[in-house]
């Protein structure tokens, strides 16, 4: 079913400018037609107009499926994490509860979990995901490697993150600064106090985005 | 073997001793045990032990056990004098919308819905007679008085009689013939569903979403070609027919452990879950550690924690006033995803400006 290929998807948030055509574009994925998977977050609303997009980062040991107690959440050979099985999910909400990135809906009118599959009826077929195909930034990149490594110099793709004594590998990787401050995982409850920044980030990055970044 | 292995077949192994008991008392000794039918026994007790030992293993996974065991201590605490009224209420009413109407399922799609409601009500019917006859729990008797009249004897003791031409006669003797044509009718449905839809065929397998269909299809078309053959071709081809219908149905029988099947016995567990959140609901509330919400229950926030430490995940934070990553809030777990890249990007700008 699955054809192998070498695109990957990246996360760059910090390049999010919260226009919300992702989230558009995600309600008209075939494989949860209607409704958006993806999330799109102020970070704090009043102060600052940072946001953030998240997609499901599709983890090697899936804390979703693990606490799932119907056995309803699978991931595939080629390591998507699947939305809940229709007939199996329980509407238990364990799993938006326990998932560490805060990706899984509980949709109470169906009795279903859903989340963010990589648009599999895509990529599996050799396109982008959605939300990937309309980012006008950058922050949301389905791609090969070599690609994004070219087009962003100063950043380099990580896929572990820190979760107080928990490190969870994904198959979605973030963008995180490059050189001798390179981080080997993002340390997400290090930013337990950390507040909005505003766009001075956003502007910062965006300021050495290659002009010529057209995504094919 | 392991202990959770051992345990399970123990249970199986009780629970189909059980059946087969059942079986020989229902059918007087097998007295009344048509020896046709024996692959078709075989084949139930076979399922039996499976779905036994598959249900027993389930529940041992640490969050199905946690639901299993708090499913039941709820339910008692529910069934206190003081509430007890409105909870059986409740609960007949979840019976009736969920199981018998699936009234979610509606909600998800109409053609969904009736496809499934076929497909269930079909099998549904088509299992409560076949099994008590088979097991020869329930047969029809004509009265010694009367040629005209059958009487059902449950497990060897006369109930009610009726006319065997009458509309209940027809409506009894064929009932195997409307719950096949309603399961046709569901399951054309959903293959047509799977057919015509983009999202459903990125999705689907042949073993998990087709096989199930296909064996209910070919049980369902072998049986009315049954009766077909033995009503108006004067039984042509009926022994064929016959070994071909009991190999669809006994292979349908031992995979009912393994495949889609199973959520017919998984879901009950939804039962322990609704009355677990509605205790939660009533219970103390949990307020995420960083911005002050009530999220969840305090009761599944904690659970959680448990579950989460016996299946060996650390979501610890002994330096923090957090303690467990499970008190942060679903939303402010996004939040900080982007937090902590714009600290990374801010330790480098830092760097590059000479603050360190
Ligand atoms: C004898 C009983 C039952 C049989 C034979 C049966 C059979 C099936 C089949 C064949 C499907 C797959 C349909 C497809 O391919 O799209 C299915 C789906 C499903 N079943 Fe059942 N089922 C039974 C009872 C139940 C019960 C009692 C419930 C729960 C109340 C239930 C809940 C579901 C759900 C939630 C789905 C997924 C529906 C969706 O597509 O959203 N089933 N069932």
């Amino acid at each position: 079913m699955y054809l192998p290929n070498q695109n990957e998807f990246f996360i760059d948030p910090a390049r999010c400018i919260g226009c919300e055509a992702c989230v558009q574009a995600c309600s008209e994925c075939d494989t949860h037609k209607g409704h958006a998977m993806i999330h799109l977050e102020h970070v704090d609303r009043g102060q600052s107009t940072q946001t953030v997009p998240v997609v499901c980062m599709h983890c090697e040991s899936p804390t979703c499926a693990e606490v799932c107690p119907a056995d309803a959440i699978k991931k595939t050979d080629d390591g998507v994490v699947q939305s809940a099985r229709k007939p199996r999910c329980v509407a238990c909400n364990n799993c938006v509860l326990a998932c560490p990135f805060g990706v899984p809906k509980m949709i109470t009118d169906f009795e279903l979990m859903m989340k963010c599959d990589l648009c599999y009826d895509r990529t599996s077929a050799g396109k982008k995901p959605m939300c990937a195909s309309v980012c006008p930034s950058g922050a949301l990149y389905f791609g090969p490697r070599a690609q994004i490594e070219q087009l962003r110099p100063r950043s380099t793709p990580v896929n572990k993150f820190q979760f107080g004594r928990q490190t969870v590998a994904t198959k979605v990787h973030m963008m995180a600064p490059k050189g001798p401050a390179k981080a080997q995982y993002v340390d997400v409850t290090d930013a337990m106090n950390e507040t909005g920044r505003g766009q001075r980030i956003s502007l910062d990055i965006l300021s050495t985005m290659y002009v010529s970044e057209e995504q094919p | 073997m392991s202990k959770e292995k051992l345990k399970a077949n123990i249970w199986a192994f009780v629970v189909t001793a059980i059946l087969a008991r059942l079986i020989t008392l229902g059918s007087g000794n097998l007295d009344r045990f048509d020896a046709a039918l024996v692959g078709y026994t075989f084949a139930t007790l076979f399922a039996a032990f499976g779905i036994t030992r598959r249900y027993a293993l389930w529940l041992q996974r640490p969050p199905t056990a946690m639901y299993w065991t708090r499913g039941w201590k709820v339910f008692f605490l529910l069934l206190h004098p003081r509430h007890i009224v409105s909870n059986l209420f409740r609960f007949f009413q979840r019976l009736f919308v969920h199981y018998a109407f699936n009234d979610f399922i509606w909600r998800r799609g109409r053609m969904r819905w009736l496809a499934h409601w076929y497909i269930m009500w079909g099998c549904v019917i088509a299992g409560g007679i076949t099994f008590p006859l088979v097991f020869g729990w329930v047969h029809f008797a004509s009265e010694p008085d009367n040629l005209e009249w059958y009487r059902v004897r449950l497990f060897g003791y006369p109930t009610v009689a009726f006319p065997i031409r009458s509309l209940v006669g027809f409506l009894t003797f064929h009932g195997l013939v409307w719950s096949s044509i309603l399961v046709i009718i569901g399951v054309l449905l959903a293959l047509r569903r799977r057919l015509h839809d983009h999202g459903a065929a990125a999705l689907q397998e042949f073993g998990e979403d087709i096989l199930p269909l296909f064996l209910l299809f070919a049980i369902s078309v072998t049986g009315l070609m049954l009766t077909a053959s033995y009503t108006w071709m004067k039984g042509y081809g009926y022994d064929f027919l016959a070994i071909l219908h009991a190999l669809t149905v006994i292979f349908t029988l031992l995979w009912l452990p393994f495949g889609k099947f199973f959520h017919i016995f998984q879901r009950s567990a939804t039962v322990g879950v609704a009355f677990y959140q509605d205790v939660g609901k009533q219970g103390e509330q949990a307020k995420c550690r960083r911005c002050g919400e009530e999220f969840a229950s305090r009761m599944h926030v904690e659970d959680l924690i448990t579950v989460e430490q016996q299946l060996g995940y650390h979501y610890e934070m002994p330096d923090s006033p957090v303690e467990h990553y499970q008190w942060i809030c679903p939303r402010c777990r996004r939040v900080l995803l982007g937090l902590a890249q714009g600290q990374l990007w801010s330790g480098v700008r830092d760097q590059e400006s000479g603050i360190s």
